[in-house]
This record gives C-alpha cells, sequence and structure tokens, in this order.
C-alpha cells in the first residue's frame, strides 16, 4: 500500500503545471508474427507458437512480415505522419528471459514515421497532441513467476517462460510532451488514448484489447511551478493498461510529486509502476542505473524503403477516420456534441453505428446503447461491446417495439432471453410469449374483472375524476403481467366504464 | 581401394558412384575407415556418425539400384563446419556453451547438400564461435595441419581443412567472415571460395558477423568448389539478405577457366597487400610463390597491372570493431535459459548470477575478449567513435574496390601473409594473430568474392593466391583460379595435394 503524501488535485493545478507525454504499444493483428510464420492468436498453451526464430535458436534468422510494415505506415499515415523513405530496424541489446535473442529488434534513430500529431476533444475544447514517432517492433515474451506471494520475481520460488507472445508485432506512438493543458492533463492523456484506439480500430490493424494486451502505455509526467520557463523532471509509468488507468496514473503523479515539490523534495528520474488496485504508483528502477542498450542498426534484415507510389496508394486507401466519422455521423443524426461525446465515452459509437446499419432508426439505437444495454454492462463489469448481443438483435428489437410487437417494458424482457442465450428477440418473443396481447376476449376479460373489482373507482370515474382511470389501468397491467398495450387498455376501459 | 576413393576429386567420385565402379556404401565406408586411422593425430571432426552415414549410404545405393531419380551429389561425401546448423546432429560452434544441443532444424545450406544426396560424415572443428585464424580457439582442442602436425591448419575453418587436405573428406562447407575459408585453404593446400555476400543462405549458420557472415565451398580442385557453390547458392527467404538474382554458372566458369585462356583479362595485383611499401609481415617465400602465380597468370594471356587501394591499410582496424561488435550482440543468446548450458542454477542464485556464471564458464578467452571489445565498442558515447567510423571506412573500402573493378576484371593479392605458424606459436599476441587476415579482410568488408588457390610452396608448406571479384561476378574468381591450377598441375605433372600424398 502506498504512503505517498498526496495534494488536492485542485491546489496542484492551482501552483503548478502538468505535462505528460505517451508511449503507446500495439499489439498488430497480423496472423503471424514479425519476424517468422508462427500465429499470433492469444490464449494458446504455453509455448507452442513458436520456432527457431522466436526461441532465438543458434543461427535461426528474422524475416520482416510485410503486412506488419504495411500496418504501421497505415497508422502513421492516419497521425498525419510523415513516412521514412528508407530507414533500418535497430537492435536494443540487454538481458532478460523473456527476450530470447538477448535483444529486441526495434528501431531506433530511423523510425518509420515521425512528426504526425492527433487532436483529441474534452469537453467541446480540441486539443493537439503532437506526434513524435511511430515505429515498429517486435513484443517479448511472458514470465510467469510461481511461488511467491505477489506473483512479482521477489520472492518467486522458479519462473517460467511463454515465449508464444515473443515476436508479435509491436507499433510504439510516441507523442511529443503536451504541456499546457493544465487541470485538463489527466483527461486528455486519457481522451488521447481513446482516440488512438478509435483510429486503430478503424484502421483494422489491431483488436485493441487493453485486458489482453493488445494496447499497453507508458505515461510521463513531471510537474513544474506555474510560469516556469523549465519543464520538470518526468517519472515513468510503466504498464498503464486501461483508459481509466491512464487518466488516474496521471492524476496519482501530479498530486505525489506536487506534494514532493512542495516539501523541496527533488523529482526522481524513474520509471514507476502503476496498481490498479490503488490507483497508485511505486518506484521502480531509477534511470541512474539504466541499461545502456547499445543499439546499432540490425545487420539481419534490409532497410525498408517503402515507394512512394505504394504509400500515397496506403493514403488514399485508408478508411474514414474517427474524428470525421464523427462529424458525419452527429450531422446525419442531428445529435448535439455533448451527446455524440457521451457515444464515444461509452464505447457505444461503433455499436450505434452498426445498429443503425441494421435498420434501426437511429434515436432508439442510442437510447438502447446508452441507457438499458449500459446499464447491464455496468451491473455485469463488461464493458458494452462484449455484452452478448449484437448490434443487429437490437435493431431487431428495436423493430419489434416500432411494430408495436411488444413494449419498452416487454422488449427489457426479451433482452434478458437474448443475453440468457435463448436465441434472437423475435425467437424469445415467441419462447417467452412476450406478444403485446391485443384487443382480445383474455385481456377484455381482465378489464372487466377489473372494472368489477374496483367499483369505488369505477364510481368516481362516472362522476367526471377521470384521472382515477389509471388505477384500473394500472391493475389490467398487472393481471397481463405487462403484456397489454396500456393505451389500448385505457380504450378499453373508456370504453367499457364510460361509454355505451 | 580405400585410400584410392579417399584421394579421388569429387568429380572423380561422382563418376566412380555413376559407372558403377564404387558404390556409396564403400565410398562412404572408406572415408569412415580414413577418419578412424588418421583423425586421432588432427582432430579435424568433433562429431562423426558413422551409423547414419552409412545408412544415408546405403538408402543412395538402393535408390541408384531401383533406378530412381538421385540428386546431383547423390552418395558424395561431405563435412560441414559445425557452425552449420544439422537437425539432429549435435552442433557446438566449437563452444561448450552449446555442448550437447541437439538441433530441431536443419540450416538451409545443410538442408540444400542433404536434397543433393550428399553423405553427412560428420561435423568439423573450428575456433569457437568462429573466432580465430588457427583452430586453436576450439573448446575441443587443437586440429593440426596434415601437411605439418605442428602446425596450425588455419581459421577458424580449420577443422574443414585439415579434413579434406587430410583425405578425411572429399570436400567441406566452411564458413567465412574476415577469412575463415580462403585462410585455411590457403595453409593446407585447398580450393576456398567465400561467395558474394547474400549469395549463399545464413539461415542456420551460428551467427557470428552478420554483415560478413558466409559459407562457401573447401574443396580440392576448382571445380568441385563450383559445383558445391551451385549446389548450396541461391536465394533463400529465410535470410532477409539474400540476394534474390540469379547467378552465373560456376562450373562453367571454371570449365572454361581450365582451358588455361585468360586472353581478355585485367588482373590487378593490390600494392598495399604485399606489394612494394606494404611487403612488412610477408615472408618472402610466400611473396615469391605469389609472384610466381601472377607470372602464371601473364603467361596464359591475362593482363596484368599494379592497383592501388589506399583504405585496405585501414581494414584491420575496421573489421576488429565491426565484427566484435555484432558478435557482442548475436552472442548474447547464449544465456543458459533455453538451450546449451547453464551454471549455477542451484536455487541458491539469481538469474543474472546464473546467466553470468554460466557465459563465464561456457566462453572460452578468446569469445571474451571480443565480447568485451564489441560491447565497448558500441557503448553510448563511443558508438560513433567506434562504430560509427569503422562503418565509414567500410564505405571507403567499397569505393576502393569500385574504383579498381573500373580497370580490372579481377584483382589478386596472397591469401595469407604467412604460412601455417606453429601451434602455440602466436596465442599469447592477439595482435599478430589478427594480422593472419591483413588480405582477406578488404574482399569481406565489401561483401566481394574472394577464392584462395595453391600457387605453390615456402617452406614445404602451402600458399595461397586470393582472387577478387565484383560483386556476384564470383564465376570471375573460379575461372581466373581454375587457370592458374591447371597451369600448375600440368607443370608439376599431378595435383597440388599430391605432393602432399606423396609424402605419406
Amino acid at each position: 500500500m502506498s504512503t505517498d503524501r498526496l495534494l488536492e488535485f485542485d491546489d496542484v493545478v492551482a501552483r503548478y503545471e502538468p505535462v505528460f507525454g505517451l508511449e503507446t504499444h500495439v499489439e498488430l493483428g497480423t496472423a503471424s508474427k514479425m519476424f517468422c510464420g508462427c500465429a499470433t492468436t492469444f490464449g494458446a498453451e504455453p509455448n507452442t507458437h513458436t520456432c527457431p526464430v522466436c526461441l532465438a535458436l543458434p543461427g535461426a534468422l528474422p524475416v520482416a512480415n510485410a503486412a506488419a510494415i504495411e500496418a504501421t505506415i497505415r497508422i502513421g499515415l492516419a497521425l498525419g505522419c510523415r513516412i521514412a523513405t528508407w530507414c533500418r530496424f535497430a537492435r536494443k541489446n540487454y538481458f532478460y528471459p523473456d527476450i530470447p535473442k538477448g535483444f529486441q529488434t526495434s528501431q531506433y534513430d530511423e523510425p518509420l514515421c515521425t512528426a504526425g500529431h492527433l487532436d483529441v476533444e474534452v469537453d467541446g475544447e480540441t486539443y493537439r497532441v503532437e506526434i513524435e514517432r511511430v515505429h515498429l517492433e517486435e513484443d517479448t515474451g511472458k514470465n510467469l513467476h510461481v511461488g511467491g506471494a505477489t506473483g512479482r520475481i521477489h520472492g518467486a520460488d522458479h519462473s517460467l517462460v511463454d515465449f508464444n507472445r515473443a515476436g508479435i508485432p509491436l507499433v510504439e506512438i510516441v507523442t511529443r510532451p503536451v504541456p499546457g493543458v493544465g487541470a485538463k492533463a489527466p483527461e486528455v492523456a486519457r481522451a488521447y488514448v481513446a482516440e488512438l484506439r478509435e483510429i486503430l480500430l478503424a484502421l483494422g490493424v489491431s483488436e485493441v484489447r487493453m485486458e489482453q494486451g493488445n494496447l499497453r502505455c507508458d505515461v510521463n509526467t513531471s510537474l513544474a511551478p506555474t510560469g516556469s520557463l523549465e519543464w520538470g523532471t518526468r517519472t515513468e509509468t510503466k504498464n498503464v493498461n486501461s483508459l481509466r488507468s491512464v487518466e488516474r496514473s496521471v492524476r496519482y503523479e501530479m498530486r505525489r510529486q506536487a506534494a514532493l515539490l512542495d516539501d523541496g523534495v527533488r523529482i526522481m528520474q524513474e520509471t514507476r509502476h502503476f496498481h490498479e488496485d490503488t490507483g497508485s504508483t511505486s518506484a521502480g528502477r531509477s534511470k541512474e542505473e539504466a541499461t545502456d542498450y547499445r543499439y546499432f542498426p540490425e545487420p539481419d534484415l534490409v532497410p525498408m524503403a517503402p515507394d512512394a507510389d505504394w504509400v500515397a496508394q496506403l493514403q488514399s486507401d485508408l478508411p474514414e477516420l474517427p474524428a470525421a466519422r464523427r462529424t458525419r455521423l452527429r450531422e446525419e443524426w442531428g445529435i448535439a456534441d455533448s451527446e455524440m461525446a457521451w457515444l464515444v465515452n461509452a464505447g457505444a459509437l461503433g455499436l450505434v453505428t452498426d445498429t443503425v446499419a441494421a435498420g434501426a432508426d437511429p434515436a432508439d439505437a442510442r437510447k438502447w446503447w446508452l441507457g438499458e444495454l449500459s446499464r447491464r454492462a455496468k451491473d455485469d463489469g463488461v464493458e458494452l461491446a462484449d455484452l452478448a448481443v449484437t448490434p443487429a438483435q437490437v435493431a431487431e428489437l428495436c423493430g419489434l417495439v416500432a411494430a408495436g410487437t411488444v413494449n419498452d417494458q416487454l422488449a427489457r424482457q426479451v433482452l434478458d432471453g437474448v443475453l440468457a442465450g435463448e436465441g434472437s428477440p423475435q425467437q424469445v418473443v415467441e419462447s417467452r410469449g412476450l406478444a403485446v396481447m391485443g384487443e382480445s376476449d383474455e385481456l377484455g376479460a381482465a378489464v372487466d374483472a377489473a372494472i368489477a373489482g374496483a367499483p369505488d373507482v369505477v364510481e368516481k370515474v362516472r362522476g367526471g375524476k377521470t384521472a382515477a382511470l389509471g388505477a384500473l389501468v394500472g391493475a389490467v397491467m398487472k393481471e397481463t403481467r405487462g403484456k397489454a398495450d396500456a393505451a389500448t387498455v385505457r380504450r378499453m376501459l373508456e370504453e367499457r366504464v364510460l361509454g355505451g | 581401394m580405400s585410400t584410392d576413393l579417399t584421394h579421388l576429386d569429387v568429380t572423380a567420385l561422382q563418376a566412380a558412384l555413376a559407372d558403377g565402379s564404387a558404390s556409396a556404401v564403400e565410398v562412404t565406408q572408406a572415408h569412415l575407415d580414413a577418419i578412424a586411422a588418421a583423425d586421432g593425430g588432427l582432430n579435424s571432426y568433433l562429431h562423426v556418425d558413422a551409423l547414419t552415414a552409412l545408412a544415408t549410404a546405403a538408402d543412395v545405393d538402393r535408390r541408384r539400384a531401383a533406378g530412381e531419380e538421385l540428386g546431383r551429389l547423390a552418395g558424395v561425401p561431405v563435412a560441414l563446419k559445425d557452425v552449420v546448423v544439422t537437425q539432429g546432429v549435435p552442433t557446438t560452434s566449437g563452444s561448450r556453451i552449446l555442448e550437447g544441443w541437439l538441433p530441431p532444424y536443419d540450416a538451409t545450406v545443410a538442408a540444400r547438400l542433404k536434397a543433393a544426396g550428399t553423405v553427412l560424415l560428420g561435423k568439423t572443428n573450428m575456433d569457437e564461435f568462429a573466432m580465430g585464424s588457427s583452430t586453436e580457439n576450439s573448446a575441443y582442442g587443437p586440429t593440426r595441419n596434415p601437411w605439418d602436425h605442428d602446425r596450425i591448419p588455419g581459421g577458424s575453418s580449420g577443422g574443414s581443412s585439415a579434413a579434406v587436405a587430410g583425405f578425411l573428406a572429399p570436400w567441406s562447407i566452411g564458413t567465412d567472415t574476415g577469412g575463415s575459408i580462403r585462410q585455411p585453404a590457403a595453409v593446407t593446400g585447398l580450393v576456398g571460395h567465400k561467395p558474394t555476400y547474400g549469395s549463399v543462405s545464413r539461415y542456420g549458420l551460428i551467427a557470428f558477423s552478420s554483415s560478413l557472415d558466409q559459407a562457401g565451398p573447401m574443396a580440392r580442385t576448382v571445380a568441385d568448389a563450383a559445383l558445391m557453390h551451385e549446389v548450396i547458392g541461391g536465394h533463400d527467404p529465410r535470410d532477409s539478405t539474400s540476394i534474390d538474382a540469379p547467378a552465373a554458372p560456376f562450373v562453367e566458369a571454371a570449365r572454361q577457366g581450365a582451358t588455361g585462356d585468360l586472353s581478355g583479362v585485367t588482373v590487378g595485383v593490390v600494392r598495399e597487400l604485399g606489394g612494394e611499401g606494404h611487403a612488412e609481415g610477408y615472408e618472402p617465400g610466400v611473396l615469391a610463390a605469389f609472384q610466381a602465380g601472377v607470372d602464371q597468370l601473364r603467361a596464359l594471356g591475362a593482363e596484368v597491372r599494379e592497383v592501388s587501394c589506399t583504405s585496405f591499410d585501414l581494414a584491420l582496424a575496421a573489421y576488429y570493431l565491426i565484427a566484435p561488435s555484432e558478435a557482442s550482440s548475436n552472442l548474447s543468446r547464449f544465456d543458459g535459459v533455453r538451450y546449451g548450458l547453464r551454471v549455477g542454477d542451484d536455487g541458491s542464485r539469481d538469474l543474472d548470477e546464473v546467466m553470468a556464471m554460466t557465459r563465464a564458464q561456457g566462453f572460452g578467452a578468446e569469445v571474451k575478449r571480443r565480447i568485451i571489445l564489441g560491447t565497448y565498442a558500441l557503448s553510448s558515447g563511443y558508438y560513433e567513435a567506434y562504430y560509427g567510423q569503422a562503418q565509414k571506412v567500410r564505405t571507403l573500402i567499397g569505393r576502393d574496390f569500385a574504383a579498381a573493378f573500373a580497370d580490372v576484371d579481377v584483382l589478386v593479392s596472397p591469401t595469407s601473409p604467412i604460412v601455417a605458424f606453429p601451434i602455440g606459436q602466436r596465442v599469447g599476441d592477439p595482435l599478430s594473430m589478427y594480422a593472419a587476415d591483413l588480405c582477406t579482410l578488404p574482399a569481406s568488408l565489401a561483401g566481394l568474392p574472394a577464392i584462395s588457390v595453391p600457387c605453390g610452396l615456402s617452406e614445404g608448406l602451402p600458399v595461397g593466391l586470393q582472387v577478387m571479384a565484383p560483386a556476384l561476378a564470383d564465376d570471375r574468381c573460379y575461372r581466373v583460379a581454375a587457370a592458374l591450377e591447371a597451369a600448375q598441375d600440368a607443370a608439376r605433372g599431378g595435383t597440388f595435394l599430391g605432393q602432399l600424398a606423396a609424402r605419406a
């Protein structure tokens, strides 16, 4: 548990100016690894997706995955980067059991993409985040420390290494430091990662499942007294693996560093670990003992020289990017910025779009995803997209409501069935018998029973207090367990109490 | 019969196998017998697998008898330098750190030789991780020179040179980073060719210096070397640096050269490699034999002129920065985690200690020396001054070659400034050992093809003449070397190695 002293956030931003920057690692969704033909699928038995190349057996050589190079260039283009006409891979040398060659094949001073930007919106304001570089490298294996209490190497009995992940293509996207956003820094950092995630999804280059480690962030944060011409010393918080954590880690570091600076303590340039449970960070290794990686150009791989015509083709083949798409949809759907922001933040934009594409009215689609479905996702602690219902099914449900087959209350019961895996909405309506009751004998009998059961109410209504009719409607709805249409019931009651 | 079969060159062996005068089993058995008889003295093999070799040979004989289609080299025995990864056959690269490792895959070179029907006799000794010029740096003891058992067989492919010169294999695969095919070929009286960088796949060669390593043939005749090169060469999608271009026919170039006509060929003698003002460190007998070889080329019709390549003087310094730098990184994978030796893993030590102990005990002195050199050269703050400068020298050497080849077709020099030296003479003096590579380094740094062909004896020991050509013009090496070989054989009235056989 952290014992850091923290300053209140409002006090921090009253006296200090934060600067943050992000290094984001994205596992590409290519079929094969970066330098060999092994599969990249997640969750296989340990060390089954390995070969001489990704195990770094003596003599094995890498061959670069063309699909990964193409995906990296497309990411660079989507971020407005310059694409290198000639660049190389480089070796980053260090010893660790999860890095089988004793070096990571990465890029150093010759990245594939440089000098881009990404505009993000927070509370209606647009902030420009400059992109320094986008480069291609390979992922490491995974260490499993067995026998300790914490799952960390300290105290472990022994360690196992799984090389299935070793060599999966990894794109690193590095921002320039982002100054001048003040109190918004945590939210801008989060919004940047969220927007980046949307772009990666739109490009189709990665599943971007943060919980599977497809997207991992290192967050740099520093503080300087407001008005200072120099930036403060930064810390680098490693492996921040959810949007919420990005925001929390910046906020925490700002509060922690401010408390230290208030006490006149120098900030150490160090890497820190983020703890999901407490939202705090703790010290990792300090940069003073940092490794000299002895980068040099990778002699086993020929340089990359993307052809200008090919890059131009990739540029023109880029899909509609999220910002443009949002603008277009906002206009098509006639909704406000704030509602669009809500859709995006809820992770619902794609789902709503797909639901509309499947035939639903945009307003109905939004209502379902932001309302009932968001509630259920929250209750179950899952992402909206992970609910066991497809946009097509939601569209079908909207259709059933629009056609009057079910009302809103019944529709929620239909949803229960769909989420329970009972089939399509139509199938659930049939199997559970959830269709709205028409003006049938059965409904007539329920209406008559309600009239007979409440002579005093009937008197009041006949005496002119028509509002009392609501009690009779309620009785009928209760009797029919919600399957009746309230308007129909009201009309039938009016006819039988007041009419003829 | 046995002795005869081990003394045939490959072309003659192929004829004997084809006309039925010898079976593959007989040929293999003859070599296994010779190894059993003589390798105790030479120590040229680290591993011999007699049973598998005989089974492979028997399979060739059976298929030949059944009239099945056979590979181009069916039944021809071969020895592979132990740097070449062979599936199911121990591969150590001359190091303790890989003792006991059984590779699960074949190097492309090994696979191509296998597909051609060759019979693998065994794996040959070498300087550990190919670092050395004498094979004294092997973790498994030095190999001896068949011409004089008290002398080195060259290196790092000294097991491959001794086995072929000692009639324990008809030919072999060597690898050359700074001269490790050519220099051992020269000091044992063989033909050794380092192909154009990228023309033979490096997949499955245990890497020493990735930008320099090349596998190539070591044989008793230029024609045999050309034949092996044709079999192992060509594009390999598993090696990113492999060249995807058709190669000139090497066997045909050797045949053409053997006709003895070099009219129209311009030969440049590199002044900086033993010429006037640059002869320090070159033995007079070596220079004399080289001069005799050049005179023979002129007699065959070649136009000979002197060429100056001033940057070659910097080659040694540049090489000993680039090769150790790449090696320091290439050898990082030997950490005891996945294969090979692991030292100190008794539960009382942490990971860093186990890695350090494994590497401390697994690597020999020369390997450690080069890892330290390379680590230093790549370190932050030193990179530009060392690795960066060395790369610039490499560019200059390439330019000198390009300028020279604008005027001449091939360049020639002695292959080594010295003949085979006595075992133990230079182990305490790395710089004098490194000087053995003086003549071979420029072509290595420029990625160019270069062949060593015998040109005479000095103090009764072989001297090699090196022929260098532009990239992908390996055929010129074979043509010129074959012409010299034919002229010398004719003058001598026998093969170069026949002189060694006659002594026995």
